[in-house]
């Protein structure tokens, strides 16, 4: 289809012919880990299975994100769990997921598909963050990534990343347990996200993923109360992407570790965006929603076209590019 | 896509189907324009957020879900009065598609909700399916007049008990009607183990089917990944998978389904 998120709607004014394209690498590594380019799904979006994470694989990913796995299985928060708002959507699902024992299984069949898979992952404790990160890596996950910041079970949990002595500690931990690389995936809803990121990367983070959802609410108006059985839930979307363009940038002129971008990418323009802020790869889970599973494609190819027409051949010479004076 | 968001209307009118299912009536201008086999998600407001077929579709009027009481949720909905507000977000999902020249269709229990506005469609288009309508009992067949007004001898009716219509399963009437007659495409929506003995029996005519699955359903636009079937999201890419998607799940259909949680469990009815 031509249309804006199509690249090849910007053929019209550029010049060069298909075949320049093949010195253009879209690979990249991050954190030692070798991925095919620089897409990933989000954390908690359709990563339940194997079946589906090979299909956005598939489609076009360069690693699959698995759901939040915790200790124990968990139901996660009844309905409503999604309300749509203008130009995104809150979520509160509660990090609903089968355990972390239960899980190991399919992380086992992902890997028998030769899929990279960073496995996203919780804890109740220092201790329980420690066990479960172990087991997920021990399973044949390639990465872990350290969500720190789910907003949905702040009463039960509270939120790790709010403290910054808290994510030192925790990702100090887990470090010890794993030779994998660590993701700390980081919360907007803090004052300071630089102090936060400093020590993620004090606690020995080899990335960091910036961002989680920001907190929101929406009330229906004839009823007079809040729409999601939890109250409150994250804000995720085109909404949230000047936020989370903002924390990368942050993060990017505090630490000295890469940064996996996230936040309302919808097209490649906010894939570019978010590199040039210093973002080395990027999440993507809202545009699943509004353009399907083969954003995953758009973006790539869009990103190629941009490269291309920019000059350059990978990704890395674009990461942080804006910060130059 | 203004569809999705939620919007909260006031029910317009509750009637009783049968002796445990109940239709609540609305009006509402995406549900009035929505596809058969579709279906929206439904806010009962401090309980829960379900999905339910849409039953009846009018152009210009109300619309209806048809609601079997199972649980806690279902028997806050049906408890609602004309004047009492539910939300509703939707309508969606893919629907079924009007394909083919003898049509069978096979519908179980509450099932046939989904089915009634299809058999409507194409009526409307001049083709003259044949029905199978199966309940356990007489009392909990649903839609037996208006299917019969727009059907007349091509409605069959099965009960297990023998209390309305044939004596036995409609899966099994449904497979002589197939070794009988010669259909070029079949529908069926109900109980997973009886929608699967109709998928078999279509497979080995060589029939064409559609199937509207049910799932765990939450965030119904493709993102959370509650519903998968295989690969598939009953919520997006369903509810109505065709022979092809079919057999890409033959693990899991009328076999086993994901909880809550993310865990696998046996399917038994």
């Amino acid at each position: 289809m031509f249309n804006r998120f199509s690249p090849y709607f910007y053929q019209t004014y550029s010049s060069f012919s298909e075949g320049d394209l093949n010195k253009i690498s879209l690979a990249i590594e991050i954190a030692g880990l070798k991925l095919r380019n620089p897409t990933m799904n989000a954390a908690g979006i359709l990563g339940i299975s194997p079946l589906i994470l090979s299909r956005v694989y598939k489609s076009g990913a360069g690693a699959v994100v698995t759901k939040s796995i915790g200790p124990f299985p968990r139901r996660g928060h009844k309905n409503p769990t999604i309300v749509t708002v203008d130009a995104g959507t809150l979520n509160a699902m509660g990090l609903p997921n089968p355990g972390v024992d239960y899980f190991v299984k399919e992380i086992q069949q992902l890997k028998k598909m030769k899929i990279p898979i960073v496995a996203s992952f919780f804890g109740g404790s220092v201790q329980e963050f420690a066990e479960v990160g172990k087991k997920l890596d021990i399973a044949g996950a390639d990465a872990i990534e350290l969500n720190a910041s789910c907003p949905n079970v702040q009463e039960e949990l509270g939120m790790l990343a709010g403290d910054a002595n808290n994510v030192e500690k925790v990702t100090a931990i887990v470090k010890e347990v794993t030779t994998k690389p660590v993701f700390v995936k980081l919360s907007p809803n803090v004052t300071n996200i630089k102090e936060i990121a400093k020590a993620a990367e004090s606690g020995g983070a080899d990335a960091i993923t910036a961002v989680n959802t920001l907190i929101g609410m929406k009330l229906d108006i004839n009823l007079k109360k809040p729409i999601l059985y939890n109250v409150t839930g994250g804000l995720s979307g085109p909404a949230l992407k000047p936020v989370a363009i903002r924390c990368v940038w942050e993060i990017a002129q505090t630490v000295n570790i890469p940064i996996i971008g996230c936040g309302g990418i919808v097209n490649w323009e906010d894939a570019i965006e978010y590199f040039l802020s210093g973002a080395s790869a990027i999440e993507i889970g809202y545009a699943i929603y509004t353009r399907g599973i083969k954003v995953f494609k758009e973006i790539t190819e869009g990103i190629e076209f941009y490269l291309k027409e920019n000059g350059f051949s990978r990704i890395e010479e674009i990461v942080g590019l804006a910060h130059e004076k | 896509m203004k569809n999705d968001k939620l919007r909260t209307i006031k029910i317009t009118k509750v009637n009783s189907e049968s002796s445990e299912i109940t239709s609540l009536w609305f009006i509402d201008k995406f549900v009035q324009r929505a596809k058969p086999g579709q279906y929206v998600m439904v806010w009962i407001p401090n309980v829960d957020e379900i999905p339910m077929s849409i039953s009846r579709i009018n152009k210009n009027g109300q619309s209806s879900i048809t609601v079997k009481v199972v649980g806690e949720s279902t028997k806050a909905l049906v408890s609602l009065r004309q004047d009492e507000r539910i939300g509703i977000r939707g309508p969606f999902g893919n629907g079924f598609k009007v394909k083919g020249k003898k049509q069978l269709i096979v519908a179980g229990g509450s099932g046939s909700a989904s089915i009634l506005p299809l058999v409507e469609e194409m009526v409307s288009k001049n083709y003259n399916p044949t029905f199978v309508l199966g309940a356990r009992k007489a009392d909990m067949l649903i839609f037996v007049e208006p299917l019969k007004a727009l059907l007349k001898e091509n409605l069959v009716i099965t009960t297990d008990d023998g209390s309305m219509g044939y004596t036995g399963y409609a899966s099994g009437y449904a497979a002589i009607l197939m070794n009988e007659q010669k259909f070029d495409q079949v529908y069926t929506c109900g109980p997973e183990i009886m929608m699967s003995k109709v998928f078999h029996a279509a497979e080995y005519h060589g029939i064409p089917t559609q199937a509207s699955l049910e799932r765990y359903v939450k965030c119904a636009i493709g993102l959370c990944g509650s519903c998968l079937i295989g690969s598939y999201r009953i919520c997006k890419d369903g509810p109505v998978l065709n022979s092809n998607m079919l057999r890409k799940i033959k693990d899991e259909f009328g076999i086993k389904r994901m909880d809550a949680n993310g865990k696998y469990i046996r399917i038994t009815h």
